[in-house]
């Protein structure tokens, strides 16, 4: 299968001031349909703009990003993005929180209750409807933006560090319940995080960041899905040696 | 995470009884462990006045000459007087209806003003400077100028209080409009959302909080505003009331006004709060 999402040589700089910040510079990068793609990096190396320019959120400076052949120049609603920080509406209960998308693109009611609910319960939501973001724990939260991104049924996902404010263990749970929701779906994920051991234990690929989005690894994750039992696949030899190679890249390009 | 489970604590707001998450309980308090300061704070809120309007009674015509400081007898008394001819309930009413209008204009046209600049960043910008200059000028200080456009009846009256509102809506709905999170306005872009529905589904119910504000803080000085208009010029209203039983020399009549506009403020303060407690289940956690 052909690239679906294709960056080439992108710089992205800000203006600060008289003085001209670069975020990223020469960046290129070819992503894989159906593939599950993770983005390793300290914070600070452009991570995040990558993906806003990504998702049409931020103009670049020069260079070209290009889904399915056409140069994205605004959001696209093939393409969802889950951010760091919750962008649930806080006037909105959960149930019209997922619904929003929906309206949006003028599903008539009725439907798009069916919808939300059906969404709402795959994530673990059910009973929730009528709350309010701010009566949800983190985690809570992070389902419901969950279901509101899933009710389009995009063909393809940014995820910014989705689980990167939440405890270990409610992190661990998560990324299994997105595991089992991407196996088989044929859906595109493209996950941005600075924790090694998710984006090896999350990916088909990782893809190692330095300092203004230079790549300092790109390398295919081997192991076998799917990948329910997180404890075991960190014994595995072929992990280990990996968490190795991939570690060491990143201290190389702390330097 | 059940539905069964969810129903037992069906009409309480937080996300409880959920694995991990808080527990709900009964309380089991009896009514005076419930109600008990809350009664206590009124009957001694009572107690008080009683025992101020007392020590007022006792201390006029005794060691204060009344001229001064009127007595509770005697301002009951005119207050009867006016409310059987009639005196009372025409004055109340045209103020009331001068801080109505004048509330209704000035937080209409602070609510239009303050969402448009701020979806127009370009002409908020220009205009800001300006806006600031009219906001500090004394408002009874436009008096004047009204009286030579209006004259000195009612329209003057509302256009004052409508003035004073004006700003105070202004500039909290357009802080409200900043405050929204780039990041929801964002989210909505990124559904597909058009620069209409930006504006419909994020900048208008995000920015709720700021415009209650704004009203609630305005409510207030639309009094202040119609009664200052009455002080300064008027042949009718309470504040002329008040004048009026001053040039006489009617000290009751002076303070019995004064209770009226006391009444009437604490009765729209309660009505505001009665607002904003139910304005305020979604508000973001931070707010």
């Amino acid at each position: 299968m052909g690239a679906v999402l294709e960056v080439v040589d992108l710089e992205k700089s800000f203006l600060k001031d008289e003085k001209r910040i670069v975020a990223l510079r020469g960046f290129s990068l070819e992503v894989v349909e159906g593939s599950f793609v993770t983005i390793l990096g300290r914070s600070g190396c452009g991570k995040t703009t990558l993906l806003n320019i990504m998702a049409g959120l931020l103009a670049r400076s020069s260079g070209q990003v290009a889904y399915r052949g056409q140069p994205v120049t605004g959001p696209r609603t093939e393409i969802a993005y889950l951010t760091q920080h919750d962008t649930l509406m806080p006037w909105r209960d959960v149930q019209r929180n997922v619904e929003m998308p929906l309206e949006m693109r003028g599903v008539r009611r009725a439907e798009r209750r069916r919808i939300a609910r059906n969404l709402i319960e795959t994530v673990g939501l059910a009973g929730f409807e009528r709350h309010y973001p701010r009566e949800l724990s983190g985690g809570m939260r992070r389902r419901a933006g969950l279901a509101r991104m899933l009710s389009t049924e995009p063909e393809t996902f940014l995820l910014d560090e989705p689980f990167g404010a939440l405890d270990a263990q409610l992190r661990t749970e998560l990324q299994a319940e997105l595991l089992r929701l991407w196996h088989g779906s044929g859906k595109t994920v493209v996950f941005i995080t600075h924790d090694l051991e998710e984006a090896l234990l999350l990916g088909d690929r990782v893809v190692v960041l330095g300092p203004v989005g230079r790549i300092l690894l790109d390398e295919q994750i081997g192991l076998p899905r799917p990948r329910e039992d997180p404890e075991n696949i960190r014994l595995d030899s072929a992990f280990i040696a990996l968490y190795g190679r991939v570690s060491s890249a990143l201290k190389e390009g702390a330097r | 995470m059940t539905a069964d489970l969810h129903h037992q604590t069906d009409g309480h707001p937080s996300g409880a009884n959920q694995p991990g998450g808080p527990i709900e309980l009964p309380a089991n308090r009896s009514w005076l462990e419930r109600h008990g300061r809350t009664l206590f704070t009124v009957l001694v809120r009572l107690a008080l006045l009683a025992l101020f309007l007392l020590f007022w009674q006792m201390m006029s015509g005794r060691y204060v000459d009344p001229l001064f400081i009127s007595q509770p007898t005697d301002i009951w008394a005119n207050l009867y007087e006016w409310a059987r001819d009639g005196t009372l309930a025409r004055n109340t009413w045209l103020t009331v209806q001068e801080i109505v209008l004048g509330f209704l204009f000035g937080a209409s046209a602070g609510i239009v003003a303050g969402f448009a600049l701020s979806i127009i960043r370009l002409l908020g910008d220009i205009l800001d400077p300006y806006m600031i200059a009219l906001y500090s000028i004394p408002k009874v200080a436009l008096a004047p100028l009204f009286i030579i456009w209006f004259g000195i009846d009612v329209q003057m009256k509302v256009l004052l209080a409508a003035v004073t509102v004006f700003f105070l809506v202004y500039l909290n709905t357009s802080a409200g409009v900043r405050s929204v999170d780039r990041g929801l306005i964002d989210a909505v872009r990124l559904m597909g959302g058009s620069h209409r529905e930006v504006i419909t589904k994020v900048l208008l119910p995000g920015s709720m909080a700021g415009v209650i504000t704004g009203l609630r803080v305005a409510v207030p000085y639309a009094l202040i505003g119609a009664v200052v208009g009455e002080l300064v010029a008027s042949n009718r209203g309470l504040g002329y009331l008040m004048l009026d039983s001053a040039s006489q020399f009617n000290t009751a009549g002076v303070f019995a006004a004064l209770a009226v506009i006391t009444i009437i403020a604490s009765v729209l303060n309660l009505g505001v709060s009665a607002l904003d407690r139910r304005s305020s289940r979604w508000k973001p956690v931070e707010g």
